[in-house]
């Protein structure tokens, strides 16, 4: 304490560690947690790309009929819809200065991106269970 | 310095001839906005493979067709452009590599790697296809 007197800060608001922004670094940390997951889902999933390139149906229903191309696709869908967002949300938090354009572009890609996610993980799970 | 007196100038956009460090940060952005647009196609992708035999036929025929191999080469190495300098930006975010020499060094990495592996993923996947 003593040694750094120059903080202006309370120490209630120094425990919380939530700054100016209110929520802290979750955003921050939420952003390099999904890029650190999409390194290797990205390489899985240019790879699969490659192997099923042209792929008839039936061919890329066996190949999301196993669990682990299931689970892989669903987590890389999951995840990059997670980044997006974060990055867009960054995106459009720097560039739209007019409140009412911000919160509304911030609510349609948060809705969209929810939707599209969602969409994804049941045709995986639609073409793993053969429904 | 150009306006003559020896101090620094501000990096004013339209009067600053911006770095190449600072061109990649921007492409960052963009490939960004721009991957985020191909989730569109993905989910297209799925969800047609979901649906039905001719649906899927419909997906697949527009990414083969000229205009579709067109934006899977853009977003390929958008993909490749955003992973490379993704992990660059990890570096950075662990402390590391923040000399201009460091910099330099890795603007031609992120370059060099992001462009090799578009081609070879290009002559890889026409080879195969």
């Amino acid at each position: 304490m003593a040694s750094n007197t120059s903080d202006l800060r309370s120490p209630l608001a120094r425990v919380r560690g939530l700054g100016s922004a209110k929520d802290g670094t979750e955003h921050w940390w939420g952003q390099r947690l999904s890029a650190m997951a999409l390194v290797p889902l990205t390489i899985w999933f240019v790879f699969g790309v490659i192997r099923h390139l042209g792929a008839d149906y039936t061919a890329f229903h066996a190949w999301m009929k196993s669990p682990f191309s299931a689970v892989m696709m669903i987590l890389t869908a999951v995840v990059t819809f997670h980044h997006a967002h974060s990055g867009l949300q960054v995106v459009i938090e720097d560039y739209v200065h007019v409140e009412w354009q911000k919160l509304a572009l911030l609510i349609a890609v948060k809705f969209l991106s929810f939707a599209l996610a969602a969409a994804c993980v049941l045709a995986v799970a639609k073409i793993f269970i053969g429904a | 310095m150009a306006n003559g007196s020896g101090r620094p100038l501000s990096p004013h956009l339209q009067v600053y001839k911006l770095p190449l460090t600072a061109i990649l940060s921007i492409t960052h952005r963009i490939t960004g906005v721009g991957l985020a647009v191909g989730t569109l196609l993905l989910t297209w992708w799925l969800v047609a493979a979901a649906v039905s035999p001719e649906a899927f036929a419909r997906a697949q025929g527009f990414i083969g067709s000229g205009f579709g191999l067109l934006l899977m080469f853009g977003w390929s190495a958008a993909l490749y452009y955003h992973l490379c300098n993704g992990i660059r930006h990890l570096v950075w975010d662990a402390g590391k590599s923040f000399e201009l020499s460091d910099a330099d060094r890795n603007n031609r990495i992120v370059l060099g790697a992001a462009a090799a592996l578009t081609v070879l993923t290009w002559i890889v996947g026409l080879a195969v296809w």
